[in-house]
């Protein structure tokens, strides 16, 4: 039944009137208007719909709106700050690090995610971080690639 | 490894300055111009006041970069910048006819479409430039939109100061688009002009399209092919609240302004099915393929195969097996349709819009000028989108629901509802003379084309039949030869031919006691295939021997759509799991001139990655109508672990137009692997996907 959540979103407090137990990429797609979080398999098998709550990278296709009552919610839409890319952004980017896009917002994410712990993550890290987004098109190369490069961005500012 | 140690290992020396010459001497493999292309260069480009170019075009992008390439051959023959460019793609209200997405025809066949429109353009500018500045034409020279007098550069005009935005109406007959020589665009590689709105999150999908008041429609379907609906009950859907159930004919949908909703009152439905599913499963299916071999039909037949037969010494028969194959693109088949004041609008990601217009249009008994198709970002295809079921069920819904429908099958539908890649059965015979060469070919395909299954060995005798066009490139339905839906899937009909051509030439090369590179180049005039071989070898570091060696490494060659691949491979088998490692994968391409070289190699890499799945773990499991993989967790397709060390060599033709690059670099992959295999294990896999099952299996056999 409807009730109203409150959380984060990309640094701005929402409330959203509706069925808590609803997962949340519905909420964020359809309600919120917000796009960018992809659905895929709807079962947390491709990571098409990773968004990060508390920083942590979440399949938002099974997790219920209520989970993130009180929680920070990151998108890709939050992620560039002032118009400016992100470096995960701009190194994927710069190394074409996807073909066609659709599951480059949850791999940009779980990236930036694993990034901001750790930015000096091995190749051997990266691919661990990454194996349960599923990309088609075969872009894992340049994904690897632009992620390393991005992580000697970060880990430059830090 | 060193070239002058390459060419002590193959034994082969001064190739590479015959490569050059003999590719100048190659056929041109240059299409026919297609007929329905617009003659008028307007169809294709407008120039706007401030120099900016739109460039329509009917073809779609699905992420194999064609977005990027296609505005490069405007700019280069226009001579505007690219980033000036802008792509306006599958449309078909403004976008000039296009027959669809596939195949790897944007460059090969209709970028000399969009070459000539963009060269006749510029040389009409030019005119309209040498009057406005009172100069004969070829006084004239242009650079990034701006004509200018030559050695009085002031006195200029642009492109947008002579065009106003308007049409140009003038036209010239017989105008050259550029030497290759003179590309300044064309040839240098490229960023990609989808690459902003991907990595932000802004590009919008099919299913992202924001129509006030949009309802999502969830479909009822059958639980196995071969049934059709009997009954419904959706009295339990209705009664939930913002819940609405249409029925068009067979065509039974809940419908909710929220997507998961929507899904949410579905299974409130109950439906009976009848029909009887056809009694096959994914292991019959070969027998029943193989069966029906009687029907093939031959295609090509040279030379006396019963007299050369009876010269063989050496027979090798062997059944090369392939499963269905899903398109897994990760995002689904989703439509957003509205009809208002008297026309159908829908945007769906589909490889072919016009072909979807005329689809839509004859689903709801409309004019064809009464359908648009708009086509947004499109995340994956590989031919699984050659056609618009979704749009039409998207289309019919709208037209009863009085307000704009979309339809967004889930992971379930789309392993149901896709049209695989054909099982298929080949049956090659063939033998070895006294002097360990081929003595003949018999290769007869049951379940798909024999496309691609000649690459031009020399055989004194072949013959190569088939069971046809079944369904590889167009779509079929599950009542055909198959029992399941089928179609095309990333070049069509040549993963399955050239994985048994070039298992059985390695089979072959061992019976023979040769190594498989120079047996194979020792059976081939072609220069090309030659040529690309030897780019791979050389890259690869490979080193003769006789296989199997032990040392896991395999060879392969391959073509499509004119374009020559040959791949090396490095592999680990696991001899207690049968459990393949893949570590390095070397592939070599010949595609004539190339546009994007980078392009070129992200359809290189990506072919590779997606090769590793069919040919190692993707094999759609059935069983009586029923498809029993629903989702990524039973069916696996690559991921990151099984990556392994890449290089891409692009094999310079640039006298040779420019061939496709969506498809070939994948059609290598299931022989590379399967050879690979039995020369680290000396096992021959004859079935994919190459399975640790099936691995182990092969093991105990040897």
């Amino acid at each position: 039944m409807a009730q109203t959540t409150s959380f984060t979103l990309n640094g701005k407090r929402v409330r959203v009137a509706t069925d808590p137990g609803r997962m949340l990429v519905w909420v964020l797609r359809h309600d919120l208007g917000l796009t960018g979080t992809k659905v895929g398999c709807e079962a947390t098998l491709c990571g098409a719909c990773t968004v990060l709550v508390d920083g942590e990278p979440t399949f938002s296709c099974s997790t219920p709106l209520a989970d993130v009552a009180g929680k920070s919610v990151l998108t890709i839409e939050g992620l560039a700050k002032d118009g400016k890319l992100h470096p995960v952004q701009r190194a994927f980017q710069e190394h074409s690090a996807f073909q066609c896009g659709y599951c480059t917002p949850g791999m940009v994410l779980r990236a930036y995610a694993l990034l901001k712990k750790n930015p000096r993550a091995t190749r051997a890290e990266i691919i661990e971080e990454l194996e349960g987004n599923l990309c088609r098109c075969g872009a894992h190369v340049r994904i690897l690639a632009a992620v390393e490069a991005a992580g000697r961005e970060m880990g430059g500012v830090l | 490894m060193k070239r002058r140690n390459f060419l002590q290992a193959t034994g082969l020396t001064g190739l590479f300055i015959l490569f050059r010459a003999e590719a100048l001497a190659a056929p041109q493999v240059v299409p026919n111009r297609p007929p329905g292309y617009p003659m008028d260069f307007n169809a294709y480009l407008r120039i706007d006041p401030d120099g900016r170019v739109a460039c329509m075009v009917g073809k779609v992008e699905m992420g194999q970069g064609n977005m990027t390439s296609l505005a490069m051959l405007a700019a280069e023959e226009l001579d505007v910048p690219l980033e000036r460019v802008e792509m306006l793609m599958g449309d078909t209200d403004l976008c000039p006819w296009d027959g669809g997405t596939g195949g790897s025809l944007s460059i090969w066949q209709f970028g000399p479409v969009l070459s000539a429109a963009a060269a006749e353009a510029r040389a009409a500018l030019l005119q309209m430039a040498g009057e406005h500045l009172q100069v004969p034409a070829d006084r004239l020279e242009v650079k990034a939109g701006v004509v200018s007098v030559k050695g009085d550069p002031a006195r200029q005009v642009t492109y947008g100061q002579l065009v106003q935005g308007r049409r140009i109406e003038r036209h010239l007959a017989g105008v050259k688009p550029k030497p290759v020589s003179a590309y300044t665009v064309v040839g240098s590689s490229a960023p990609r002009k989808d690459a902003l709105e991907k990595v932000d999150g802004s590009a919008r999908f099919s299913a992202d399209q924001k129509l006030p008041g949009t309802l999502h429609a969830c479909i009822v379907r059958p639980p196995a092919h071969g049934t059709t609906l009997k009954s419904v009950d959706t009295s339990a859907a209705e009664r939930v609240p913002g819940v609405r159930v249409l029925r068009d004919g067979n065509l039974v949908a809940v419908l909710h302004e929220a997507p998961d909703q929507a899904r949410k009152a579905l299974d409130l439905v109950k439906a009976n099915f009848d029909g009887t599913p056809r009694a096959l499963d994914d292991r019959t299916i070969y027998r029943h393929l193989a069966d029906l071999a009687g029907t093939a039909k031959v295609g090509v037949q040279e030379g006396d195969l019963k007299a050369a037969e009876s010269r063989a010494v050496t027979l090798v028969e062997a059944d090369y097996l392939n499963a269905y194959v899903a398109h897994g693109a990760i995002e689904p088949h989703s439509a957003v349709a509205q009809w208002k004041d008297g026309r159908m609008t829908v945007w769906a990601g589909v490889q072919a819009p016009f072909r979807v217009k005329a689809q839509v249009a004859e689903a709801l008994g409309l004019p064809a000028a009464k359908v648009r198709i708009i086509t947004p970002q499109i995340g994956g295809a590989f031919g699984g989108k050659a056609m618009g079921p979704h749009a039409v069920e998207a289309a019919r819904l709208a037209l009863k629901a009085g307000a704009p429908v979309q339809v967004v099958w889930n992971r379930r539908e789309e392993f149901f509802l896709d049209t695989f890649r054909p099982a298929a059965v080949v049956k090659i015979r063939s033998g070895l003379d006294q002097a360990g060469r081929i003595a003949f070919w018999d290769c007869r395909v049951s379940g798909t084309s024999d496309r691609e299954a000649d690459i031009g060995y020399e055989f004194p005798a072949k013959r190569f039949s088939s069971t046809g066009d079944t369904g590889d490139i167009g779509t079929s339905g599950a009542g055909g030869l198959h029992p399941l839906p089928t179609g095309a899937w990333r070049a069509p009909g040549a993963n399955t031919n050239v994985f048994a051509r070039e298992s059985h030439i390695d089979t072959l090369a061992a019976k023979a006691k040769v190594d498989p590179l120079a047996f194979r180049l020792s059976h081939l005039t072609d220069p090309r295939v030659i040529r690309v071989l030897k780019a791979a070898a050389e890259r690869f570091g490979w080193v003769a021997g006789v296989a199997p060696s032990g040392r896991g490494v395999g060879v392969a060659c391959g073509s499509w759509r004119g374009t020559i691949d040959a791949a090396m491979a490095e592999v680990a088998v696991d001899r207690g799991t049968g459990q393949v490692k893949v570590k390095r994968v070397v592939l070599a391409q010949d595609m004539g001139l190339v546009i994007n070289p980078d392009g070129a190699r992200q359809q290189m890499e990506g072919g590779i990655i997606m090769g590793l799945g069919y040919a190692l773990s993707e094999g759609l499991r059935f069983k009586e109508g029923r498809v029993l993989d629903e989702n990524f967790d039973t069916y696996r397709i690559p991921r990151f672990s099984w990556v392994p060390a890449i290089e891409t060599v692009l094999v310079q033709n640039p006298g040779l137009q420019a061939q496709g690059g969506g498809e070939p670099p994948i059609v290598c992959l299931g022989a590379v692997l399967a050879n690979a295999i039995h020369d680290a294990v000396g096992a021959r896999v004859l079935e994919l996907p190459m399975t640790p099952e099936r691995v182990l299996e092969a093991i105990k056999q040897a």
